[in-house]
Order: structure tokens, then C-alpha cells, then sequence
């Protein structure tokens, strides 16, 4: 069943990807035209429409490309680096 | 029930495990589940109150400190040691069972003692046995993995020995374990939270973590998850609550975490660098230390033991059912293990802190303790922390694992399918604690330590429910706009182990070579000016005494080896013979002293 679900979905992904902008959409409306902020903690959080989701999307973007740069230094290495 | 009856959990599981050996295999089954099951109704029906007080030398030893704080602990520890041993229920190592015990026996010790004497017992019980975990997975690789983890363990004990060791003489023998006194550190203070801080996987002290979870057996991994750093937790929220440096540290504890999470190849090893990142939310809750942050830490305690049982069990079974752990040899299994899957998925939005799940109504307690003490860059470092933990644990793992490139092998595909009913179960039960808690808030807040702070919050607000939804959708768009850069590579990463394991090497270099270099000149030296000659004065002195003086003397020398030999003949060397003449000459004796 579940099984099924999935590949339901996987075979209407470009409607699937679709649907999903969409709701990001909304979500960002809800949040700048209906969502009280008088219990926001700064400044930022109440006057830049839509504050958390570039939050989110810069922390998930910086996340990965500074720890990919960090890791490229030279921390990531071959698998048998400890072996004798 | 007797109000003053008290019975210490860690005996039920002690005792437990002492007699699984002898249980029919027929009933092994119901008795793994019965024994942590006593366990836990012993800790429900406990009251509050100072029990099993001993005197021991000029010290009264506490066993049993029973109060809000190590209810809620003691609670989570026994209900997860139910899930764990149900999870594990098919292994038929015994062994492994009756470590698990004494471990989770241990972590129950440190939670309900009331002293350092105690506390130190049940802290290397814990160490001592759960290594354990990691010797049964029986490759190479554990051996000398689990000897690290000893041996990073030991030294964090000693350090907290030593603290305490000082803490007693300044205070004129206090033992007792209970706020230290943050705002007036001294040295014992820094060397007891070391050696906490050690066990909670603070960084510069965390590398054993990563290193033992990802190589301990299936179920021994999931077991570790849950007792050796929640444990720390409880012992600093005991005694370091507001100890402002714990704050700076569990925040880079929580990016740590993060950082590595997206180097990691290996499932499992993963989720152990997820450990330190959400570790580091409760020790930053620690260390801002209000009634609402310290309630925080317990909450997140509490469920991130279900959760990241959940997630382990979840990456566990693939292992125990595919022998893999990379993503690189893994990928596209959802049609072979659909089950898992959800299960993992669960776990994952958990952690994540989506709406309705446990880590929801827990991790943003801690975040909004921070707002709330306006530790404004503490609040925002840690909600992008919680970015990185949706990126991997959220989407990483379920996506490399159960979609993306198919890396399996043939023989990887065809032995991949949902693990046997047990291990089934216990996902199960973990699903649904963790949905529970998230849906249904005053199970968890009733039980924390502070009640009127619990009350007084609120996780389900619009502002809080958008806020969420809005970073962790917008995380998932980022993730699949990057998702090229995530593909798993075949590494491992460096991490702060290097040093001692470098050191290791270096040691045994030095050793091998300059020392037994040294030794052996030295050897020779010796030998050329001193045996020789000696050994040449010695033999003529030797032919003089023997030829010369016993000769001309009385050649008692001769006399006495002549007996020797003799008396050579009567030792065999064989036991029976030597008490049979040392028998027999004692009855010679009685026979004599009867007679005389």
C-alpha cells in the first residue's frame, strides 16, 4: 500500500513538484498576511515579510556549502586512511 | 504499598541480567521484555523522597534521590530500555543482553544517587559495560574501537575523580551531588564538568561518540544513543544549571554536529554526529538555566531518546538486514523495505521538530528560553542548527536510503526486506511515543521538573507553527535545489580522534623504534663491558671455591647436591604427588602425637 503510494506519486513528479511550490507559496501569504507577530523576539522577525522561510533556505544553502568546503580542506579522506 | 518500601531499579535489571543465563530459551522472549517492563512500573510508582541510605566507612551514601528532576529521567531511561530490548529480542548472544542492563543500570544509578561516591560507581559501570556493546560486533575494527572508547572514558572519569577528590577536601568532606555553585567556580568545578561534558560529547571531548556508535552492534547502537550522553545531561542539569559557559558550547556543539552530518557517508555514524548536534540544545538549555530552559533540556532529553532510538533502529535494521551502512552501497530500497522506511521517516521528522511531532513541542523550548533570556545569537545559531538537522536526518538519510541512486549491489538488493517482528515492534511503539508527544503535549510537560513553567508554554501558537513550517519546507527546497552536492562520497572525515589516535601510533613508533633503539645499544654495552667479564671473574671464582676451598675443606658443597638430586627424583612436579606426601606426612604426624 504504501508502496503503492509512492509510486503514485513518483509517476506524477512534475505535478507533485509542482503542488509543492505552491504550498511554499501559500505558506509565505499565511505567514505575511494572516500570522500575528506581537510574539516575535526582534526586529528582523517582524518587519522582513517572509523572514523564516530565507532563513531557512540561506541557513540550508550556507550548511551545506561550508561544510562541503570544509570537508574538501582536506578532513574528508580515503576510507582506509587509519587502516596500517 | 509501604511508603517507605523503595527498590533501586538498577537491582531489578542487575539481578535480571545476572539470571538470564538461566532462562529456558522458551521464555527468553517474554522475560527480556518482563524484566525492563519491572523496571519501569518500579520507577512509576516511586515516590519522592531520600531512600537506600547506607554508611559506608565515615560517608552515608544516598542510592535513591527521588524528585521531579530524576523522575522524568529515570522514566524515559526504562521505557527506552523496554523499546531497546524488545528491538533486540532475536539476539541470541546473552552476553550482549546482560551488558545492555548493566549499562541502562548504571545511567539508573547516576540519575537517582545523591552523592559523588556514588555517582563515580554507576558512571564507570556505565562506561564499563557498554563497551561491551561495541566488542560484540565482533569485526576488527571493534576491538579497537571499543579499547578508544575505554580509554577516553576512563580519562573523563578520572577527571571527574579528581574533581570531587578536590571538591571534598575544600569543602571539608562534602560529598554531595547537587548544584555546585556556578557563579563562584574553582578548579574542581571546571574538572567535574569536564568530566560530564566528556560523557555529553562537548567538543573538544566528543570523538569517541561518532567512532563507537557508528561500529556498535545493531541493538548495542541503540541502546548507547540513548543512556551515555542523556545521562550527562541529567547530572549537569543537577548540578550546573546557569553555568554560563555551557551555553557558547552547546551551541557550537549543535553547528558540530551539523558540519559533519553533511561530510558523513555511513548511516549510522550520521545520526551519531546528529546526537552531538541536539546534545548540544540541551546543554546550551543547561547552561541559560531558567525553570523554562532547564525543563527544555529535559523535554528534548526525553523525546530525542525516542527519536533517535527510532532513527538508529530504523538504520539499524537496514544494516542487520543488508550487512550495509553507506549511503554509497545503498539507495532506491522503499519497494524492499517500505516499513522501515516510514518508521526512519518518523524518527526523522521528529528530530526535526515538524508540527506533531515530539521534537516540535521539546526543542523549541529550549530556543525559546534563549529568546526569552534575549540570547538573541544563541536563539538564531541554534534554529539554524535545526536547518541542518531537517537537511540530513530529515532528507538525507530517508532520500540516500530509500530513493536516489540505487548503489546497492545484487547481493544487497536481494537480501534487503522489512526486519523480523520484533524489531518491527519496537519501531512501532517508538512511532508512536514520539507522534504521541507531539500531538498530545501534557503527557511530557506533567512530568517535567518545574510544573508552573511547563504550564505556562505554549508550543502550538500561529507564530510558532508558521515559523517552523517556513524554515523546514524552505530547508527541503534547498536540499533538492542542491542535491547534487550531497550525493554520498565514499570517505571517511577527520575528526578530532585523530589527535589520540595519531598519538597512539606515535607512541608505539616511539617505542618500536629511538626506545628499543636505546635499549638494545645499551644491551650491548653492558654485555661487552660488564657480562663478560664478570661472567669470566665469576666462573674462575666458581672453579676456586669448588676444586679449592670445598676440596680442602669439608666438601659439604658436594654433600648437598648429592641429597638434591636425590630429593629431585621425589618432585614430580605433579600436584597429586605433592599432596599426596604432603598428606601423608601429615598423618605421620597425628599418628605420632596420637601415639605420643
Amino acid at each position: 500500500m504504501l508502496v503503492n503510494f509512492i509510486d503514485f506519486l513518483r509517476d506524477r513528479l512534475p505535478q507533485v513538484i509542482r503542488l509543492c511550490y505552491v504550498g511554499l507559496g501559500l505558506l509565505v501569504l499565511w505567514d505575511i498576511f494572516f500570522v500575528h507577530k506581537e510574539h516575535a523576539h526582534t526586529w528582523a522577525e517582524m518587519h522582513i515579510p517572509g523572514f523564516w522561510s530565507i532563513f531557512g533556505f540561506v541557513a540550508c544553502v550556507l550548511i551545506i556549502i561550508i561544510s562541503k568546503w570544509y570537508g574538501h580542506l582536506g578532513i574528508m579522506t580515503r576510507e582506509d586512511y587509519y587502516d596500517e | 504499598m509501604m511508603s517507605n518500601f523503595w527498590l533501586h531499579p538498577s537491582i531489578i535489571l542487575l539481578v535480571g541480567a545476572c539470571l538470564l543465563p538461566f532462562i529456558p530459551q522458551t521464555l527468553k522472549k517474554v522475560y527480556l521484555v518482563l524484566v525492563p517492563a519491572l523496571a519501569f512500573i518500579d520507577v512509576l510508582y516511586m515516590h519522592n523522597g531520600t531512600f537506600g541510605l547506607v554508611q559506608f566507612l565515615d560517608w552515608q551514601l544516598t542510592f535513591g534521590r527521588v524528585d521531579g528532576l530524576s523522575k522524568v529521567f529515570a522514566y524515559i531511561m526504562t521505557l527506552m530500555c523496554i523499546i531497546g530490548s524488545i528491538y533486540g529480542m532475536h539476539v541470541k548472544n546473552d552476553w550482549e543482553h546482560i551488558a545492555a542492563w548493566s549499562y541502562v543500570a548504571g545511567s539508573l544509578g547516576v540519575i537517582f544517587c545523591g552523592d559523588y561516591l556514588v555517582l563515580f560507581l554507576f558512571w564507570e559501570l556505565m562506561a564499563f559495560s557498554s563497551v561491551f556493546l561495541v566488542w560484540f560486533r565482533g569485526r576488527k575494527e571493534s576491538l579497537a574501537t571499543g579499547y578508544r572508547y575505554l580509554l577516553v572514558h576512563t580519562a573523563g572519569g578520572l577527571i571527574l575523580l579528581a574533581g570531587f577528590v578536590l571538591r571534598y577536601q575544600a569543602t571539608g568532606g562534602d560529598l554531595s551531588f547537587g548544584p555546585i555553585g556556578v557563579d563562584n567556580p574553582s578548579l574542581y568545578t571546571y574538572l567535574i564538568m569536564i568530566g560530564f561534558i566528556l560523557n555529553a560529547a562537548v567538543p573538544p571531548f566528543h570523538a569517541w561518540l561518532p567512532d563507537a556508535y557508528g561500529e556498535a552492534t545493531v541493538s548495542g547502537a541503540v541502546f548507547m544513543c540513548a543512556f551515555t550522553t542523556k545521562t550527562a545531561i541529567y547530572a549537569l542539569a543537577r548540578g550546573f544549571a546557569g553555568m554560563e559557559i555551557l551555553v557558547p558550547l552547546g551551541v557550537i556543539m549543535a553547528l558540530y554536529g551539523v558540519v559533519y552530518a553533511v561530510l558523513e557517508n555511513d548511516s549510522r555514524r550520521l545520526l551519531a554526529y546528529h546526537i552531538i548536534s541536539q546534545v548540544g540544545y540541551m546543554v546550551a538549555g543547561v547552561g541559560i538555566g531558567t525553570q523554562l530552559a532547564i525543563n527544555g533540556a529535559c523535554a528534548h532529553a526525553f523525546a530525542h531518546i525516542l527519536y533517535k532510538g527510532l532513527l538508529f533502529m530504523g538504520t539499524g535494521s537496514v544494516l542487520y538486514m543488508t550487512g550495509k551502512s553507506k549511503f554509497s552501497e545503498l539507495g532506491g530500497l522503499y519497494k524492499k523495505m517500505p516499513m522501515t522506511f516510514l518508521f526512519t521517516l518518523i524518527g526523522g521528522l521528529s528530530i526535526s521538530a515538524f508540527p506533531l511531532f515530539s521534537g516540535f513541542v521539546s526543542k523549541s523550548m529550549i530556543v525559546a528560553a534563549g529568546f526569552k533570556e534575549h540570547i538573541y545569537w544563541a536563539g538564531f545559531l541554534l534554529t539554524l542548527a535545526s536547518a541542518g538537522t531537517f537537511l540530513h536526518t530529515g532528507l538525507k538519510v530517508p532520500y540516500f536510503i530509500w530513493f536516489g541512486k540505487n548503489n546497492c549491489s545484487d547481493e544487497t538488493w536481494e537480501k534487503a526486506a522489512d526486519p523480523p517482528w520484533n524489531m518491527q515492534a519496537a519501531m512501532i511503539i517508538a512511532s508512536f511515543l514520539c507522534i504521541f508527544i507531539g500531538c498530545y503535549t501534557p503527557y511530557l510537560f506533567d512530568m517535567l521538573p518545574y510544573a508552573e513553567a511547563a504550564a505556562e508554554y505554549h508550543p502550538y501558537t500561529a507564530y510558532h507553527l508558521s515559523e517552523s513550517l517556513q524554515i523546514l519546507l524552505f530547508t527541503a527546497l534547498g536540499f533538492f535545489l542542491l542535491i547534487k552536492k550531497l550525493a554520498p562520497e565514499p570517505t571517511i572525515s577527520i575528526d578530532l580522534d585523530w589527535f589520540y589516535r595519531m598519538a597512539g601510533r606515535g607512541f608505539l613508533w616511539l617505542a618500536k623504534k629511538p626506545i628499543q633503539w636505546t635499549d638494545n645499544c645499551v644491551n650491548e654495552f653492558y654485555r661487552y663491558l660488564g657480562l663478560i667479564p664478570l661472567m669470566t671473574t665469576a666462573r674462575f671464582w666458581s672453579w676456586f671455591d669448588w676444586n679449592g676451598i670445598d676440596g680442602v675443606v669439608d666438601g659439604t658443597a658436594r654433600s648437598v647436591r648429592n641429597l638434591g638430586s636425590s630429593l629431585r627424583r621425589v618432585q614430580s612436579g605433579q600436584v597429586q604427588y605433592t599432596i599426596f606426601y604432603a598428606a601423608t606426612i601429615l598423618a605421620l604426624f597425628l599418628v605420632a602425637y596420637a601415639l605420643a
